[in-house]
């Protein structure tokens, strides 16, 4: 065993290059959550819809993306977006088209899962009280599906933070990265990889502890 | 946007000339046969690390259905652990860390290094299912098993298992769909598979969009293939009297 030597990281090394990375990570997080959810449940609309013009354009966006590997997908967008807009765009803004569009694939699974387990005597009493398709949607049963799968849209969201890791495929700057330019800096990759698992595992173990809470929360309601 | 060409495939590695037949002559090779090659590396890292994630994630998984506390203990840890750090922080955990604090373990290749940093990932995931699969059983299926007088390990051997492997096999088979897509994170410790071979040939012959597609097809073959693999498994050992049995 060698001497491990954690000295170098002191708060000013952690803040001048982790940080940094940190926000981004946590930034593509959350536009990811958000859009990817907002994209996700059109997309289970759509796959719900009956009508076949929806259904499977949005069947074939779902499983094309579900069948690629997340670093493919991430390599193919920073290499087609800036053929298709004519300039170069950001490893950064490109991460964050990137993981919207692709998880919203995950995320329509789960809220088609979702919606699914709405009863259908909800829809058929929207209807009853003279509501349109719109509205029973939106005021029944969506927030039913939203509710009831919560915790599986949380968890997929612990999972989409864990993933932001590999836009190391093309160089952007998260979490991960600030840990390795530090380590680079000091020359103590070993100490920095090492810390920088830590790190994670305390945010994702305590995200996934919440998450567990919630969902006996939730359980006890319903 | 300019038109495919997918002569780029035919082309010598070395100095970019299309070789006839696109095969290379004398040790040189085309990049359509670097991208076999770089096939064959997924292909062995997801199926070793499958086997891997398997054995350590069956083991796991059992672990934390036994009424021994501390065993408990042991699978739930392992499970939140491996779960809980992503999976290039861990390749590289293994890749940089671990050979530096064991200093035996510095010769070992980077591939077997991969192989258990994705098969350890997975176990986690495997774990989670085997545990859910044996829970999902009746409760009287183990007291019937140790009322007859078998001890415990017989009980999972002859009555648990045998029901909760046949269970988990459909998640299972999105596990194995998932090991070869997330093989593919093995490029940042330069395993010569094909995400590697994509970036490489992307940034050496210029036309990534026919690289990409070729790359991302084969992708799709491997899933596919796994999928029907798995499919033909979950047929062949169905269990009678079930819903998705045919007797």
């Amino acid at each position: 065993m060698t001497g491990l030597d954690f000295s170098f990281l002191t708060w000013d090394v952690v803040s001048g290059f982790v940080l940094k990375g940190l926000f981004f990570s946590i930034q593509l997080t959350l536009i990811a959550m958000v859009g990817g959810i907002i994209l996700g449940t059109l997309l289970a609309l759509m796959r719900l819809s009956g009508k076949k013009w929806l259904v499977v354009p949005a069947a074939f966006y779902v499983n094309t993306l579900r069948s690629i590997p997340l670093v493919m997908v991430i390599l193919w967008f920073f290499l087609l977006i800036p053929l298709l807009i004519g300039q170069p765009m950001g490893a950064e803004l490109s991460a964050i088209i990137t993981f919207t569009v692709f998880e919203a694939a995950y995320y329509s699974e789960i809220m088609r899962a979702g919606i699914q387990s709405v009863p259908k005597g909800q829809v058929h009493a929207g209807y009853a009280v003279g509501m349109d398709y719109r509205q029973t949607m939106q005021l029944i049963v969506l927030p039913q599906a939203f509710r009831n799968m919560l915790p599986v849209l949380l968890t997929q969201t612990i999972i989409l933070f864990q993933d932001t890791s590999l836009v190391y495929a093309i160089g952007a700057y998260d979490l991960l990265k600030g840990f390795e330019v530090a380590g680079k800096n000091f020359n103590r990759p070993v100490e920095t990889y090492l810390f920088a698992a830590v790190v994670y595992f305390v945010i994702c173990f305590s995200l996934s502890m919440l998450v567990r809470r919630l969902q006996k929360k939730i359980a006890i309601i319903r | 946007m300019a038109s495919f060409d997918w002569q780029v495939f035919c082309k010598n590695t070395l100095d970019g000339e299309v070789m006839p037949r696109c095969f290379g002559s004398g040790g040189d090779i085309t990049y359509l046969q670097w991208m076999m090659s770089a096939w064959g590396w997924t292909l062995s890292v997801a199926v070793l690390a499958l086997v891997v994630a398997l054995v350590v994630g069956s083991l796991m998984g059992i672990l934390r259905t036994v009424p021994d506390k501390r065993l408990q203990f042991i699978g739930n840890a392992w499970t939140e652990l491996f779960r809980n750090i992503p999976l290039l922080v861990q390749i590289f955990l293994w890749y940089h860390v671990i050979p530096s604090i064991f200093k035996s373990l510095q010769g070992v290749p980077s591939f077997v290094l991969v192989v258990f940093a994705l098969g350890f990932f997975t176990s986690a995931r495997i774990a989670e299912q085997v545990k859910a699969g044996i829970q999902s059983l009746p409760r009287g299926q183990s007291y019937a098993g140790l009322a007859m007088g078998l001890t415990l390990p017989q009980t999972y051997r002859y009555v648990l298992l045998p029901m909760a492997f046949r269970i988990v096999i459909p998640p299972l088979t999105s596990e194995s769909m998932n090991i070869i897509k997330n093989s593919s994170v093995a490029f940042a410790v330069s395993i010569a598979e094909l995400t590697m071979f994509a970036m490489q040939a992307q940034e050496e012959t210029s036309r990534g969009v026919e690289v990409y597609l070729a790359v991302t097809g084969l992708y799709f073959v491997s899933a596919f293939f796994v999928n029907r693999v798995m499919a033909f498994v979950e047929d062949r050992i169905r269990i009678p009297g079930t819903m998705g049995s045919k007797a």
